[in-house]
């Protein structure tokens, strides 16, 4: 909502200081996003005084002045306007000054000329050139006493500044300057008044008369048939006016708020809509075919062609106003273009409306176009304030367009009612703002928004007649909020008081999560949070009706895709090194319910393992024994339950229940040749609670060391072996490792030799040679027995018991 | 083996003292002159049984050859410290350190984690809801009147599916726009007294540009009990401001309008780059917006289940994303949704490069 200063400053009859009104409004709810000086390009024009004015000697339409222009000295200007004249003021650009509106029509310093002979000092200027209109017959005339090099802008009253309002949906009463005014002038605690327009004076409007659902004016028959869609229909009818530009003063009003004068009805109707947030609408009435007019629903393969040329569908649920030929106008929204006022106009049929707010919605949504006035209805105009926005528009085009006004205004008002009333309970007011204030001042401050207040001593409350330019108020709770906002927010005191704890405990997963990415990070990973979005259809992909873009029209459904996505961004900015891993939600869609929502971590790798250093001929790349280790690391913080198992060239992550719950392995990518090989993990986190650690006694007695080299064969796994070491060590054998593993043509094809250290301890005493040596020779025997794996000739060292 | 054999293979080891490196003189001293083991002393054991003519000699040779073995393992030790004291002092302790890859949390879970902190420690517990919800939970429940204006403000992502049945909540699919959901969610499985923050993604179908993203964090909270009033949320708000930022942070309560809160209220704290005296980051207001807020409306805390006439309450919502922009001065939000390694490095803890 564009608001403007000086419109404000008729009603609170004060001067106003721009950065003020923009701080109060905020702190009353509707902020300011821009406060935008008007009329900045006219600061180098000032009020002259012609002293004389004699003909140029070289030309017959040009004269030649002296202009005092407050600097003490005369200046000599050359004029070709006729209408300047000794004795009167008008604006002047000294040279060196800024004309917004040059010869070429953009701005241009003027500079010191000769013009047919004769120097010129300056320029008196016309409005356009000033950008104030389109009159170009003469220069501007000024009626001022301000005193010569004034500045112009101020004494021509066009020095303005917009504020662009940001009104929020529940307060359609701050879409007009009247709304605006009224919070002003509760925060500055003055009283404030409609503008007088000039020339009203004399003029005395007859209330509107008021009838059921039909009624009749200068012969024209009205009848409102669709209640729902409209409770409260005024209409005015003007003969005999003459329709043209407005006054130079409604002019600026509508500038200022970025509204185009079009002519003295239309900008009357717009005035009123800025002013009293009541959209008003005009018809030449004699374009009105039949003897009536009916506001009624639509019916199908009806249309109309709005003013904006367009052609509109209708349907039965649009709300339409009509003459005996069909549809005039969509109601609340846009007229038709064949009744539109034109300059041929003489007769006009005003229109001031409350249309169903759910209505106009649903109608503009239908046919995608907002318009100043359905944006309006949509919020809620007043429905008992339509009487005042007539009369209004009355009384502004009866000054600006002459006419004269045919009977009483038409009000009808099928179903007649009040404004609500609400009770309002003081000790609730303190319940929820924790302050206790005096029914005095609650009482005041309903006041002030412009509430009804009668008191209730016997039953503790008040009763509130809320204003009918608040559709918002309705419960005991939203005067409650009126109370809190013209108190001040800020009044309240900030006091953290005693609180008890609360009864809901912490979420699992978000401590799980937490934990993961300690773990990650831990293992040298960046994480990011990608948008959930994926390209992939899949059968149980959930799909968005309307995706935030084209390509990606899927929820994902595992997090790798993302994470490659991201790692070939790094490769074409030519980095070579990347680690990432996100914790992030994935969807799944389920026939029927919601769709199933995991949380997941998954990682990916690729390049160096390490930083390079200088002392080092250089670093390994990532390979799979590093995603196994994330796996297995993921595995262990995120779902613990979950055993590893490999499958074909990589590793699942199985749970107990069976289920797949990850994956870890080589990935493909979209790699250029110098990039390593991209791997990643993905796993589900399992929120179950995990048992705490527990203490095992520290070891007292010495461990045994031995180290066995093995021939195995492919079809035998190093899990298998493993195994076989594990169940035949019994309690003595404390941990197996692989220390190394070797193929060559010393083994043979299809066989490796792989380094085993076994680790042996008893709990109690010191294991002596040949107790290990009997257990060495009991592994080997079951090793050969169960997987014909033997021990490497010659390389059978023991790392020596100590 | 003859003592005589032995005699020639110990001149031989002698010889190449001079050649070993540390360790292997280590080795050798122990080897040849151990006192248990050492070659040249088991020799010396066994020369009393040696035959009387051959004794003389051999013992003489091989006390000679116990006095170079110990002269020359001297020498080579102390031209080996020698040599590594040179090699020590000739270090150039300048080059740069060996570093291990360093790992990070997003910016954002980071400013996520300090706020959950923060509420932590006011008695608040961390709860998470669905990212798909229903209509009736994402907006119903919340007190938004059906088709109207206030909708516009929530630009909502719908999914392509049928509307579900559930108990309460049935209605159309669409990815929550805000986290007040869980507030409903956490009303209805518990009672007062209530304090949860809610952090999660929410969605809106809004264009991706520098500054608005279809997908973003926020964090809920929400405080339920008999007697929190509209002075505990400014106390509890103004704290977290506080701590979050500075303990001289200026804070100020603004009227707005949120349909699940009454009164309603924006947050803002003097802008941290200027520092109140107004510059283009904050649109010369010279305050920054940090959170909206408000009295939970008795109208939501009925759909919670919860008795509005006996307990009220407060509730807040705030933007990770949004307040890491600030905090680091990242101009392009969709930055935050990139797995780019030089934005990532910029927030690390510890920065992994070693510089000379």
């Amino acid at each position: 909502m564009n608001v403007s200063r000086r419109w404000l400053e008729e009603f609170l009859r004060r001067l106003l200081e721009a950065h003020d009104v923009a701080n109060r409004l905020a702190m009353l709810g509707a902020p300011v996003d821009a406060v935008e000086p008007m009329h900045g390009g006219l600061d180098d024009i000032k009020v002259a005084l012609v002293e004389a004015v004699a003909p140029h000697p070289n030309a017959d339409r040009l004269r030649v002045c002296e202009v005092n222009d407050g600097s003490g000295m005369l200046r000599h200007v050359v004029c070709g306007a006729p209408n300047v004249k000794a004795g009167r003021k008008y604006p002047f650009a000294p040279v060196g000054a800024t004309v917004p509106h040059g010869r070429g029509g953009g701005p241009m310093v003027l500079e010191r000329a000769r013009i047919r002979g004769e120097v010129s000092e300056g320029m008196l200027c016309s409005a356009r050139e000033l950008g104030l209109g389109q009159e170009h017959d003469g220069i501007l005339e000024l009626e001022t006493d301000a005193p010569p090099g004034t500045p112009f802008v101020a004494p021509a009253g066009l020095g303005d500044d917009r504020f662009v309002v940001d009104v929020t949906p529940n307060r359609p009463d701050l879409l007009g300057h009247k709304g605006i005014a009224r919070e002003l002038a509760a925060s500055f605690g003055v009283p404030f008044r409609l503008p007088a327009i000039p020339g009203a004076d004399a003029l005395d409007i007859p209330s509107p008369k008021r009838t059921g659902a039909s009624g009749e004016l200068g012969g024209i028959r009205f009848a409102l048939e669709d209640h729902e869609g409209c409770r409260r229909f005024h209409a005015a009818l003007i003969r005999s006016v003459k329709v043209g530009p407005s006054p130079a003063w409604l002019q600026a009003r509508l500038q200022a708020v970025g509204v185009r004068p079009i002519s003295n009805v239309v900008d009357a109707t717009n005035y009123v809509m800025l002013e009293l947030n009541q959209p008003m609408h005009a018809y030449d009435a004699a374009t009105l075919r039949g003897p009536g007019l009916v506001v009624r629903r639509g019916r199908a393969g009806e249309s109309l062609v709005t003013l904006d040329g367009v052609t509109r569908t209708i349907d039965a649920a649009t709300t339409v106003i009509a003459d005996a030929e069909g549809v005039i106008g969509l109601a609340g929204i846009m007229g038709g273009g064949n009744t539109e006022v034109s300059n041929a106009t003489t007769d006009v049929l005003l229109e001031g409306a409350w249309w169903s707010p759910a209505g106009i919605r649903r109608t503009r949504r239908r046919l995608g176009m907002t318009t100043e006035a359905s944006y309006r209805f949509e919020r809620g105009v007043d429905l008992w304030g339509a009487s005042d926005a007539i009369r209004r528009c009355i009384e502004l085009v009866l000054t600006t367009a002459g006419g004269t006004l045919v009977d009483s205004p038409l009000d009808l008002w099928p179903e007649p009612s009040h404004p609500p009333r609400i009770f309002l309970r003081p000790a609730r007011v303190t319940q929820v703002l924790g302050v206790e204030l005096p029914v005095a001042v609650l009482e005041q401050h309903l006041l002030a928004i412009g509430a009804t207040v009668l008191a209730k001593p016997d039953d503790q409350r008040i009763a509130v007649d809320v204003p009918g330019w608040r559709p918002d108020l309705v419960d005991e709770i939203d005067l409650i909020e009126e109370v809190a906002r013209v108190h001040g927010y800020d009044n309240f005191p900030v006091e953290l008081r005693h609180f008890r704890v609360g009864s809901v405990p912490d979420a699992p997963v978000e401590r799980l999560a937490s934990d993961v990415r300690r773990g990650l990070v831990g293992e040298g990973l960046l994480e990011v949070g990608l948008l959930p979005t994926a390209r992939d259809a899949a059968d149980d992909a959930v799909r968005l009706v309307n995706p935030m873009s084209a390509e990606s029209p899927f929820l994902r459904r595992n997090l790798l895709p993302g994470l490659v996505g991201q790692v070939e961004q790094n490769f074409r900015n030519h980095l070579r090194d990347a680690r990432l891993f996100e914790v992030g939600t994935v969807f799944r869609a389920r026939p029927g319910q919601r769709p199933e929502e995991l949380r997941r971590v998954a990682g990916v790798v690729t390049g160096a393992r390490a930083p390079r250093h200088w002392s080092e001929a250089g670093i390994a790349d990532y390979d799979l024994w590093d995603i196994k280790g994330l796996l297995e690391v993921a595995v262990a913080l995120a779902n613990p339950g979950a055993r590893i198992q490999v499958q074909g060239n990589s590793w699942v992550a199985i749970a107990p229940d069976g289920t797949r719950v990850g994956h870890a392995g080589p990935l493909e990518a979209n790699a250029p040749p110098w990039a390593g090989p991209v791997l990643g993990f993905e796993l589900t986190l399992d929120s179950a609670v995990r048992p705490a650690a527990h203490y095992r006694p520290l070891p007292v007695t010495p461990a045994s060391e031995r180290d066995l080299a093995l021939i195995v064969s492919d079809d035998v796994s190093g899990a298998q072996v493993a195994e076989v070491l594990r169940r035949e060590g019994g309690e003595l054998l404390e941990r197996v490792a692989v220390l190394d593993q070797y193929r060559g043509a010393a083994i043979g094809d299809g066989r490796r030799s792989v380094m085993f250290r076994l680790t042996f301890r008893h709990a109690e005493r010191t294991l002596r040679d040949r107790e290990v040596d009997e257990v060495e020779r009991r592994l080997l025997r079951a090793l050969e027995r169960d997987l014909g794996v033997k021990r490497r000739d010659g390389a059978a060292q023991a790392a020596g018991g100590d | 083996m003859t003592e005589l054999a032995e005699l020639t293979e110990l001149r031989e080891r002698i010889r190449r003292i001079p050649g070993l490196d540390a360790a292997a003189l280590e080795a050798e001293q122990i080897a040849l002159l151990g006192r248990k083991s050492g070659a040249i002393t088991e020799l010396l054991k066994r020369l009393p049984g040696v035959p009387e003519h051959q004794r003389k000699t051999l013992g003489a040779e091989l006390n000679k050859l116990k006095l170079t073995a110990t002269q020359l393992l001297d020498a080579r030790k102390q031209e080996l410290a020698a040599a590594a004291r040179v090699r020590r002092e000739s270090v150039d302790l300048t080059m740069p350190a060996r570093r291990r890859w360093t790992g990070a949390e997003h910016p954002v879970t980071r400013v996520t984690d300090e706020i959950l902190g923060i509420f932590r420690e006011l008695g608040f517990a961390v709860v998470v809801g669905p990212e798909v919800e229903t209509d009736w939970y994402n907006f119903t429940a919340l007190n938004f009147p059906a088709d109207h204006p206030a909708m516009d403000m929530h630009d909502t992502l719908y999914l392509d599916a049928p509307p579900i049945q559930e108990s309460p909540g049935s209605g159309r699919l669409l990815l929550r726009t805000h986290t007040s959901p869980v507030q409903i969610r956490t009303m209805r499985t518990s009672s007062p007294p209530i304090r949860a923050v809610m952090p999660g993604w929410v969605y809106r179908n809004d264009p991706f540009d520098p500054s608005h993203a279809p997908a973003f964090s926020q964090i809920e909270g929400l405080a339920i009990d008999e007697g929190i009033s509209f002075v505990d949320l400014k106390a509890t708000l103004v704290h977290f401001a506080h701590r979050f930022f500075t303990d001289d942070t200026k804070v100020r309560f603004r009227p707005s309008f949120f349909p699940f809160t009454e009164p309603s209220a924006e947050m803002d704290v003097s802008c941290r780059i200027c520092g109140g005296t107004g510059c283009p980051a904050c649109k010369g207001t010279g305050w920054s917006e940090i959170l909206g807020c408000g009295m939970v409306h008795p109208k939501v805390l009925r759909a919670g289940g919860i008795d509005p006439e006996r307990y009220t309450g407060f509730a807040f919502g705030m933007g990770p994303h949004r307040v890491t922009m600030q905090r680091h001065g990242v101009p392009d939000i969709r930055l935050l949704y990139e797995g780019d390694m030089r934005f990532l490095n910029q927030f690390l803890r510890a920065s992994p490069d070693a510089d000379v």
